[in-house]
């Protein structure tokens, strides 16, 4: 119906239009309603069939929050959801994710909060213990997008093959991450490495790196042989690192 | 000590339990009359298990599954050892019990697969209804967005509870099943309870990230999306609740005891003036809340006027603005 120069014959007919349209909706609102109540009693045939297999096949979890991604459903998006009640997928993801959040708060004082998904995976399962079900990386990394909701702090960042995690809400933009890209090689990198593999100039370069040590995500070598290192905690595997606690961390510091 | 894939026939995995660790067991094909020595020289099992103590099988399972599909020996040249890794060598005679062992292991991963192609096939049954539930949602709300307000609220919340327990997100606002379902409603008074008391323990300020630690940890079991938390303090406010959902320049989220910026602003630069100069952490260390917090409560005395910054690669430094008072 046009808007504007409604005759009174056409405004009964759009008032009829739209009352029909009211019972239209509610209709369909009765029949989602039931189609519903349909829906829960097949994924509870479902659930009692091939629960088990969700909770301990990390593959068929994948397929099954891809096949939930194509036809545009969430199973994770509330603890409410059916999804999560009754595959008990939510309680599962939830909880990774408090432990994620726990191994990155623990970290931090050593890594500036930026962590490769490997240690992450290593750190969690640490924690999980012996007996708890055991968690892949795809696993982790779902649980870690649903934390973004909780605020800007957590991101994955691509780095060599692997992802680099980012827990606190540190501003990287497109320099900082290809920065880190580049020190995934050996751990660290120079001003000279950054000139040479990025074609930048001095003051790019040094900006940058300057704005990661801010971050606490480098840490500076002046007794490096030739020139300043800038060491990425982060990216320090188990042969480079050892255990320190924050306090040793804070006394080791001038 | 090595064992070379080729002698592998299968592999199955079987799940921990009380007291037992997880194991692989990989059953192998009979050892070649030229093996090289190795711990033991023969055995009665025609298969060895491999146990995880702590964890790893998923990992490890998943390569070794590559590996056997992919067979990249059979393309190199054999230069170790013998054997082809089928059947039989021609002119050996083979005992009857590894035949019917390796038929029955064979009948065992048919089964195995079946039972696994069978989980898919009823999931891709369930989502074809599922698929199903999407599109008469999407055409409800186009009738809801026709209507343009002529929708009884009542009719709304139905609609929300509905995308709610199926995970769509709500198509008019485009939010993940949109704010404002009972359940929200209830969850905020729940958390209002809840968080009083951590919430003074902490300076009256807490980041999202720990609040849905605590309260998860607290529930042990049902827990909480990280959506639902969001969504049901986005109704603090507008539920008169003495807490409210508060989001920074800089994204970061918090919850925060109502009435109290004012009082919190006033006693950061209080407690800024007395040292002279501090950095967020010293300032998170003297006060006893999270570093994070701290700064954003330092950037917000920042941003009202009372304090400014001294910004160096050694760190960022907050001093009284005395700009602002002494002019």
């Amino acid at each position: 119906m046009e808007p504007g120069n409604l005759t009174p014959e056409s405004k009964l007919l759009t008032a009829k239009y739209k009352e029909r349209g009211t019972v239209l909706a509610e209709d369909q609102l009765a029949q989602m309603s039931k189609q519903l109540d349909m829906f829960k009693t097949n994924l509870e045939e479902f659930a009692s069939k091939h629960k088990q297999e969700i909770r301990k096949n990390p593959e068929f979890r994948v397929q099954f929050q891809d096949m939930c991604a194509t036809i545009g459903v969430d199973p994770l998006a509330s603890g409410k959801g059916f999804w999560s009640e009754m595959l008990g997928v939510g309680d599962f993801y939830y909880e990774l994710g408090v432990q994620i959040i726990e191994v990155c708060l623990a970290l931090k004082h050593r890594n500036g909060g930026l962590i490769t998904l490997e240690e992450l995976h290593q750190q969690v399962l640490k924690g999980r213990g012996k007996f708890a079900q055991d968690v892949s990386q795809d696993d982790l990394i779902r649980a870690i997008k649903k934390l973004k909701a909780l605020g800007t702090g957590f991101g994955i960042i691509p780095v060599g093959g692997t992802y680099l995690i980012q827990s606190v809400p540190a501003e990287l933009n497109m320099d900082h991450t290809v920065v880190l890209q580049l020190a995934e090689k050996n751990g660290y990198v120079t001003v000279s490495d950054v000139k040479a593999s990025l074609k930048w100039e001095t003051e790019r370069a040094r900006q940058v790196l300057e704005h990661l040590l801010k971050e606490g995500l480098a840490w500076l070598d002046l007794q490096a042989p030739g020139e300043a290192h800038y060491w990425l905690p982060a990216l320090f595997t188990d042969l480079y690192s050892q255990e320190i606690t924050a306090e040793e961390a804070r006394e080791a510091l001038p | 000590m090595a064992i070379l894939l080729s002698q592998i026939v299968f592999i199955e995995e079987q799940a921990a339990g009380i007291g037992k660790s997880a194991k692989i067991v990989v059953h192998l094909h009979p050892a070649p009359p030229n093996k090289e020595p190795g711990p033991f020289q023969s055995s009665r099992n025609s298969y060895i298990k491999l146990s995880f103590k702590e964890h790893g099988q998923i990992e490890f399972y998943r390569r070794l599954s590559e590996e056997m599909t992919q067979r990249r020996w059979e393309n190199m040249p054999v230069s170790q050892s013998l054997q082809t890794n089928r059947g039989p060598q021609p002119g050996r005679i083979r005992a009857v019990g590894i035949v019917g062992i390796e038929r029955k292991l064979e009948e065992k991963r048919k089964e195995t697969d079946k039972n696994i192609s069978e989980a898919f096939e009823d999931l891709s049954k369930l989502m074809v209804k599922a698929k199903e539930m999407v599109e008469l949602s999407k055409s409800i709300a186009n009738k809801i967005k026709d209507k343009q307000g002529d929708i009884t609220e009542d009719e709304t919340i139905r609609f929300k509870s509905y995308l709610l327990s199926m995970g769509i997100a709500n198509p008019v606002t485009r939010e993940t099943y949109g704010s404002g379902t009972q359940y929200h409603m209830q969850l905020a008074k729940q958390l209002a309870g809840i968080l009083q008391a951590p919430l003074e323990e902490r300076g009256g300020i807490m980041s999202l990230t720990e609040v849905y630690c605590l309260v998860n940890r607290a529930r042990g079991m049902e827990l909480l999306s990280p959506e639902d938390l969001v969504n049901a303090c986005k109704m603090l406010e507008a539920l008169k609740l003495p807490l409210r959902l508060r989001v920074f320049d800089s994204g970061v989220m918090v919850i925060e005891l109502q009435h109290k910026e004012e009082e919190m602003v006033a006693s950061a630069l209080e407690t800024v003036s007395e040292k002279g100069s501090l950095t967020s952490e010293e300032f998170a260390k003297l006060v006893g809340m999270s570093v994070l917090l701290a700064k954003e409560r330092l950037l917000l005395a920042e941003k009202m006027g009372h304090l400014c910054r001294d910004d160096s690669v050694e760190g960022l430094r907050f001093y009284p603005n005395l700009f602002m008072t002494q002019s």
